[in-house]
């Protein structure tokens, strides 16, 4: 395929689905899924071929829509009217709408949500401008929302130096959570000298409570390749790897799949859309470790060896992948890359608050209403996303912290709602902006366990490499744990907290060095539920069960008892 | 586990063992794709046991000590067989916060097993993991391969009592 034939394409998709007065995009995502989307699809399907099959009726499987929790989504696309979506539909509803358009009646609206409601009225939608739009393993529809589109603009009419600066001019920043300015990671890589160079896509998304890049991954698996491609050609790379979450089967077979249309259709391959430039993409299975995410470790991993980091430098973008200049982002951070040239990195930079540009995806769950996956501009404040966008907390809670970015991130309470959320805002709080897990948590959550919580994980996942993160997280659990149990003094406070900054000092990777993070911004927001863990032995948020007492007040109960038996007279 | 054909040394004319030799072939026997073989491996045989570790150990020109630090060092590998059915509740933040441990707890005492262990006759394997990525279902578990989202405590209990009422299958 040439650019011509791949506009031409996109030209005659397009006008196709603008010939359908009606289109059902329903979500196939897991959590529509799990609440019965399959059960849609059939009953349309079945339906449909009652009818023949009309080309003016097309029914869509797409990847996530959003609002996870409101599952089975059905989106209706008519030409020249404002689309509707119904929550929690059930194939008879499914098929009353699609009998309401044959009728020409009225559309029922019984799970009809708003026309303007919140949830979708606060996005900006780029990296997830085609998730729940399009078939994921539709090439075709991909092309026809513009998809490749960037690649052979900047194959035809672009140097790589020129595609570098361009990504640079976006002041687009690593989405994976460092938030290192991706285009001078792309000039670094290219610059490195070396026979060969790679391009990896890290898609080892291991936070406990993030699932946006489990999602790009399996609803728009094309704009990842498009994006990994594109860098390709700019830092001159002929080679990449995409690193598969080992427990997402789901997203692997996907991308395979998107691998080989793409392939299929020139896209990818030797000579991409008849350009002199070639570029292939293989898939890369984790086998969980979430250290994995550390780029040293994942480099290991994909070598076959086990994930542990290493001393930096020599980074990645000098000696990576079997000692090549070797360019790593998150699978995210390709996403938005196929975007910033088809908007224009000007337009792309409009977007934002301060040094952080564009917009973030955000794994919204926990306590709140509305779950799911949003994108939002930077600097968007967090009441908005919270109370907006998620709807506020169910059954009538009381907010009390949003917690970001995993167990290397930090909860933020509510006096800091109206933080703009952006890499340094964030940072300045003590939680990172990390992957874009965004759990909510109500009174009844204990800091103290979830940061016991957090540490369990951390423990459980360090690599072992290094002394302080092996045996320091191990420690500060069992403080932890100490504190949680009721037997804890306050000494074990400070030595908690002078372990937590040993630890955070000392680490060789990012794990280590993030892990005491949980501790340390719970400790400076929720510190009087420490004291009342340690002081008053009791959990304020009633969850944890003080049924052990401290080493003195032992001492002192065993005196106690002693007495006791001596005033009765029994000696001891 | 004696009495179970797979602990026995690796025979040649295994089918799965084909599966396995042919990934080998294909990776070009390239110490490299250690980690690939050994998820083909697994795929085939269920779980890694020593002869197999040893067979691609030699394979792939590897010292054993590095194919079995490999096959240690990542949760998805397992070197004990799984049972015929597996639960996995997830413990990711928001099943967390949402009560995973409630949910784990009363799995343990219906199965009569820890997290992590399989029962003595073979039928369930009970496990965690660190999250499924279906926050929005929290808590969440899975019976074999379909998702259950969001569970209570009983609810789940009924499920994993429903999986296993279910007459022994064989394949």
């Amino acid at each position: 395929m040439n650019r011509v034939e791949l506009a031409e394409l996109a030209e005659a998709v397009t006008a196709q689905q603008q010939s359908c007065r009606m289109r059902l995009l329903v979500c196939c995502g897991t959590p529509c899924v799990a609440a019965g989307s399959q059960a849609v699809v059939a009953a349309l399907q079945e339906r449909l071929a009652g009818l023949g099959n009309p080309a003016d009726l097309e029914l869509v499987g797409t990847g996530c829509q959003g609002p996870c929790s409101r599952g089975p989504l059905l989106t209706l696309l008519r030409p020249g009217q404002p689309e509707q979506v119904w929550q929690k539909c059930t194939p008879e509803l499914a098929v009353s709408i699609l009998e309401a358009e044959l009728q020409q009646s009225a559309f029922p609206v019984t799970n009809l949500l708003p026309a303007d409601w919140p949830f979708f009225r606060c996005q900006t939608r780029l990296v997830l401008a085609n998730s729940g739009r399009i078939d994921p393993e539709n090439l075709e529809q991909y092309i026809a929302q513009g998809g490749y589109d960037s690649l052979a603009q900047v194959l035809h009419e672009m140097t790589p130096d020129q595609v570098c600066d361009s990504v640079v001019q976006s002041g687009l920043r690593g989405r994976g959570g460092g938030g290192y300015p991706t285009g001078l990671k792309w000039q670094l890589v290219r610059k490195g000298s070396g026979s060969r160079k790679f391009i990896v896509a890290n898609g080892d998304e291991g936070d406990p409570g993030a699932y946006m890049d489990r999602s790009l991954m399996e609803s728009d698996p094309h704009r990842i390749l498009e994006g990994m491609a594109i860098a390709g050609y700019a830092i001159g790379a002929e080679q990449g790897y995409v690193y598969v979450r080992g427990e997402y089967p789901v997203a692997a077979q996907r991308l395979r799949k998107a691998i080989r249309d793409a392939e299929r259709a020139g896209l990818l391959g030797s000579r991409v859309l008849d350009s002199s430039f070639s570029f292939r993409i293989d898939i890369r299975i984790g086998a969980g470790a979430f250290v994995c995410g550390e780029e040293t470790a994942l480099l290991a991993s994909i070598m076959g060896r086990r994930g542990q980091p290493r001393i930096r430098p020599p980074y990645p973008a000098e000696a990576g992948l079997w000692g090549c200049p070797t360019l790593i982002n998150n699978v995210e951070t390709f996403g938005n890359i196929p975007s910033i040239f088809s908007i224009g990195p000007q337009a792309f930079n409009a977007i934002g608050n301060g040094k952080s540009r564009g917009t973030k995806v955000f794994a919204l769950c926990g306590e709140v209403v509305n779950n799911g996956l949003i994108e939002v501009p930077m600097g968007i404040s967090l009441r908005e996303i919270v109370f907006e966008i998620g709807g506020g907390l169910a059954n009538g809670v009381a907010f009390k912290a949003a917690q970001t970015g995993g167990p290397s991130g930090g909860c933020i309470p509510a006096e800091k709602l109206d933080t703009p959320v952006d890499y340094e805002n964030l940072q300045a709080l003590g939680s990172i902006m990390g992957s874009g897990g965004l759990i909510v948590m109500g009174e009844q959550s204990c800091m103290v366990d979830v940061a016991r919580f957090f540490m369990e994980f951390c423990l459980d996942e360090s690599c072992g490499k290094c002394v302080p993160c092996r045996t320091g997280t191990v420690e500060i659990y069992r403080l932890l744990s100490r504190i949680c149990n009721g037997s804890a003094s306050q000494r074990d406070l400070q030595t908690l907290e002078q372990l937590c900054q040993m630890v955070k000092d000392t680490s060789l990777c990012g794990l280590g060095a993030a892990a005491p993070n949980p501790v340390l911004s719970t400790l400076r927001w929720f510190r009087a539920e420490y004291e009342a863990h340690v002081s008053g032995r009791r959990c304020p948020a009633g969850g944890c069960s003080m049924n052990e007492l401290p080493l003195h007040l032992l001492g002192e109960q065993l005196l106690q008892r002693i007495a006791a038996l001596r005033c009765d007279g029994e000696g001891y | 586990m004696s009495g179970d054909c797979c602990e026995h040394a690796l025979l040649a004319d295994d089918p799965r063992l084909k599966l396995v030799e042919r990934a080998m072939k294909r990776l070009q026997y390239q110490p490299d794709a250690l980690i690939e073989v050994l998820h083909t491996a697994q795929e085939a045989f269920g779980y890694l046991n020593r002869e197999l570790l040893a067979h691609v150990a030699a394979q792939l020109k590897l010292p054993e000590s590095q194919v079995f630090g490999v096959a240690t060092f990542y949760h998805f590998f397992t070197l004990r067989p799984k049972g015929e059915h597996s639960c996995i509740v997830c413990t990711g933040t928001a099943c967390y916060v949402k009560g995973a441990g409630e949910i784990l707890g009363r799995l343990e005492q219906e199965a009569g097993i820890k997290a992590g262990q399989t029962t003595a006759d073979g039928r369930l394997s009970l496990g965690t993991a660190r999250c499924l990525g279906n926050c929005s279902l929290a808590p969440m578990m899975m019976l074999d391969d379909t998702v259950h989202g969001p569970e209570s405590p009983d609810g789940a209990a009924n499920k994993l009592n429903r999986l296993l009422e279910v007459p022994h299958e064989q394949g």
